[in-house]
Parts: C-alpha cells; sequence; structure tokens
C-alpha cells in the first residue's frame, strides 16, 4: 500500500539538512547559552546567527525576533503580552472569528482578566471586512489580532490593508503567520505589522519551536519570568538544537519557496479540479484565488469528515479534517460556522495540504481512492439516502 | 531620590515589561553609543531600578540626573561622564 501524506499543516517531515544542522547541538556543542565561557558565548553567537536567518525570511530585524518553543506560543505571547503591557492605555481587543484556538483562548483568558474582546465576523470566503473592522474600533482599543492565512480554508487575509487600519490609530497589529511562513512568501514590512507569529512545523523544522516578531522594541509582558534570555522577554535556557533547526530551515525556505509555490500549486489546481469531476455535491471551502498555494479544503454532503479520514487511511492517504479540537470534540469547526456553511455540511470537513514532497501521481491516487470512500460512506448515510429519494 | 520634570534627553532605553537585571546590562550598552554630555532616559516599572541605577552609575562614573514618575513607568536620567 501506498503512503501519501498531505497533512502537511499538522507536521512536516524534518528536512535532512536541517537534521545534519542542530545534530552537533546536542552533544559536540551542548553549552548554555548564558554562560561566559567559550563553550557556551560560541553557543550565543551560533543563536544570533540563527535569529538573523529567520529575521531574512520575513524581512525583520534580528533583534526584532523572540525564539519561542511553538506558534501556539508565540500566539500566546503576543496577545497576552501585548495586552498586558498595553492595560492602561485600554482593555479592547478585536481578534477575527475564525483564529486558532492559540489566539482564541488567549483573547478568552484575557476576558477573565476584564478585557473586552470583539470577534469580527468573516465573509462566505473567511475574509475579513475592512469597513467591520474600522466600525469596531473604539478608543479603548489596543490590540487587533487577524490571522496571515487560515488552516482550515486556506484563506489568506488582505493584511496590509487592515493593519493600515490600525496603524491609523496606533493600535498594534498582530498576525498568525504560522499558515504562510514556509508556504508564501511573508514580509513584515509590506504586511505592516507588529507582531508576527511564525512555527518550524511549516518550515520543515522540527516541532517544538517558533518564534515572535516584534517590532522596534515594542513592549511585551513576558509569558515565562526568568533571566535575561530573549533579552529579557522570554526566559528560560534556549532550545539550541531546535533553534539552529528554525534557522536552517528559514535559510532554506528562504532560497526555495518560489520553486515550492509553484509545484504546490499544480498540484493542488489538479486536485481541485478533479474533486468535483468525480464526486457531486462538494463545496470546495474558502477563498477561490486568496488562498494557501497547497492547501484545498472541501465539504462533503452526507459524510461524516472523520470518516472519511479513517477510510482514507486505509487507502494509505494521511489528510486532515481541517479542525483537530473541534473534531475531537464532536463540535462543528467554528471557521465553517463562521463562513456560513450549515453544521451538517460541516461535519464533512476533509482537508489536504501539500508540500514539495507530494507528486502528480500520489494526486492522482487520491483521486481515484477518494470518490470509492466517499461513495461506500454515503451508501451508509440515512441522510444521503433521503436527498437520492428527493 | 532627585526629581526631576521635563528633562531633556538625547537617546531612550525602553526597558518596561523587561526583567532584571536587564536595568543594570542595557543601559551601559546604550551609553556606549551616546557621546560626553549626552543624556539617555531609562524607562523602567521595576521599583528596585530606582536604587540600583543610581548606585550603577556611582560604580561606573556616570552622572545620575534624576527621576521622573510617568503614568505607567519611572523616567531616570543618566548624563554620560566618560
Amino acid at each position: 500500500m501506498k503512503n501519501v501524506y498531505m497533512d502537511h499543516a499538522s507536521a512536516t517531515p524534518v528536512r535532512k539538512e536541517v537534521i545534519e544542522a542542530m545534530l552537533p547541538y546536542f552533544d559536540q556543542h551542548f553549552g548554555n547559552p548564558s554562560t561566559v565561557y567559550d563553550m557556551g558565548s560560541k553557543i550565543k553567537q551560533v543563536m544570533e546567527e540563527q535569529r538573523a536567518k529567520v529575521a531574512k525570511l520575513i524581512g525583520a530585524k534580528a533583534e526584532e525576533i523572540i525564539f519561542t518553543s511553538s506558534g501556539a506560543e508565540a500566539n500566546n505571547l503576543a496577545i497576552k503580552g501585548a495586552a498586558l503591557a498595553r492595560q492602561k492605555k485600554g482593555k479592547h481587543i478585536i481578534i477575527s472569528a475564525i483564529e486558532h484556538h492559540s489566539v482564541l483562548n488567549s483573547a478568552r483568558f484575557l476576558e477573565r482578566m476584564d478585557f473586552e474582546v470583539t470577534f469580527l465576523p468573516v465573509d462566505e470566503y473567511g475574509l475579513v471586512d475592512q469597513q467591520r473592522l474600522s466600525q469596531a474600533m473604539r478608543p479603548e482599543t489596543i490590540l487587533v489580532s487577524i490571522m496571515h492565512a487560515n488552516n482550515e480554508i486556506g484563506t489568506i487575509e488582505p493584511i496590509s490593508e487592515l493593519s493600515a487600519i490600525c496603524r491609523e490609530r496606533g493600535v498594534i497589529f498582530h498576525t498568525d503567520a504560522v499558515a504562510t511562513v514556509g508556504n508564501i512568501p511573508v514580509d513584515v514590512n509590506e504586511l505592516n505589522v507588529d507582531l508576527l507569529s511564525l512555527s518550524g512545523v511549516s518550515l520543515d523544522a522540527p516541532k517544538g519551536v517558533g518564534a515572535l516578531y516584534f517590532r522596534d522594541n515594542l513592549r511585551l509582558m513576558p509569558l515565562i519570568h526568568g533571566g535575561i534570555q530573549e533579552s529579557g522577554r522570554r526566559g528560560g535556557t534556549e532550545n539550541v538544537p531546535a533553534i539552529v533547526a528554525l534557522g536552517k530551515a528559514s535559510e532554506l525556505a528562504a532560497k526555495e519557496l518560489p520553486d515550492k509555490v509553484n509545484h504546490v500549486q499544480g498540484l493542488r489546481d489538479l486536485l481541485v479540479a478533479g474533486v468535483p469531476e468525480r464526486i457531486e455535491q462538494v463545496k470546495y471551502t474558502g477563498h477561490p484565488k486568496e488562498r494557501l498555494p497547497g492547501h484545498a479544503s472541501f465539504c462533503i454532503e452526507a459524510i461524516e469528515g472523520e470518516a472519511l479520514i479513517f477510510m482514507l487511511n486505509q487507502s494509505g492517504i494521511y489528510a486532515n479534517t481541517g479542525s483537530a479540537c473541534a473534531s475531537k470534540a464532536l463540535k462543528t469547526s467554528p471557521v465553517l460556522v463562521a463562513i456560513g456553511i450549515p453544521p451538517a455540511l460541516a461535519q464533512g470537513s476533509v482537508v489536504f495540504t501539500l508540500s514539495n514532497s507530494n507528486t502528480v501521481e500520489e494526486i492522482e491516487y487520491v483521486l481515484e481512492k477518494l470518490p470509492v470512500a466517499v461513495d461506500k460512506l454515503r451508501s451508509l448515510s440515512p441522510l444521503w439516502r433521503t436527498k437520492e429519494a428527493a | 531620590m532627585k526629581f526631576v520634570e521635563n528633562q531633556p534627553s538625547d537617546d531612550t532605553l525602553d526597558l518596561v515589561c523587561r526583567v532584571c537585571p536587564l536595568h543594570l546590562l542595557e543601559p551601559g550598552d546604550k551609553l556606549n553609543c551616546l557621546k560626553k554630555g549626552q543624556v539617555l532616559e531609562v524607562l523602567t516599572d521595576y521599583d528596585g531600578a530606582l536604587e540600583d541605577i543610581p548606585n550603577w552609575c556611582q560604580k561606573c562614573g556616570q552622572d545620575f540626573i534624576g527621576i521622573e514618575e510617568d503614568d505607567d513607568c519611572y523616567k531616570l536620567y543618566i548624563r554620560k561622564n566618560k
């Protein structure tokens, strides 16, 4: 049986070059970067070189990067850190209704601390409307967070237009770019953002490392209080091997991104064209054009997404329902609800996220096996039989 | 403790929300970029800095000018002496 992995938004294989770069930092160069002797100070120097590589990938300065343990931690530090540092100016923040749980739950945490949160609705494609953002602004608004691209529906938000609204008013703007850094070109100056989160997962680096970009010495309340690591903004001895991996992965991504975009976009287009030809009553979710190049998401009538994932798994195909948390909780995805997908249809969500390693043959294999799995599930579905009878 | 008002400065070091002992590490680096006689403004919300920074100035031969209390932080002024 083939193994066809198309869930790169969840995890990516770590590249050989990245593994080779990080390995010496487990045993040969194991020193603590905070120590003053050579074994430590050399590691500190290496770490700063990685900071510069990550910064270069997103058009930032090295001193504007904080290493974190994940994209989720970067989001937590951005939302809680920026809000808590500014609470004397106001306690109102705005986020979109389709943010990742690490943004959404950070905002909910702040609600418990007497902050007010406005959840901005999105249109049928998942786009945040500029006028709605302007209308939601208040004199006490201190922070806005809108994700760069949504991991479930692939839609890319018009960040530079949205951040301009905040810039005019002196409101801090954060974007969760975990789904975009490593998948499309990202430049913090073009996006005009104050804070941007990224993750190693989207960069073929190991899990457990991420980074937060913060503009111009922006005030951030640390989440982890400790020593003076990360310029006193995040305590704890740094995960040097993971940081080296993130630096190497960023360096490779900067070189290879244009080719990757072309490759995955071609495959994605084949998949998107092929699915509705083979399966009736299927909805392509997210924006048809303004979307991640390697991202294809569908809602298929009268099936249950998780069951479909298991069926595909039996054919060696690994895809996702889009929202692991919602799926496990047997809850309709808040993202699909926000774009107006009826709850019954939202149950049939399936998401394919592609990378360089995927091939045309693999897409053809998915197009062969997916309709078979859908037919099998629909044959068991009373809902489908009712629809067919009607 | 010497208090000042509307003290002009040539550069600012914002240490609000930053942990101890950065208030004793970063002013030195920042002063290295200034000329003798120029004034550095240090912003901090850490009470300990009110005692530490004047002492640090004394040890390092820098001239501590004074403190101003703002809405959300303290402003400490150091004149570069050497």
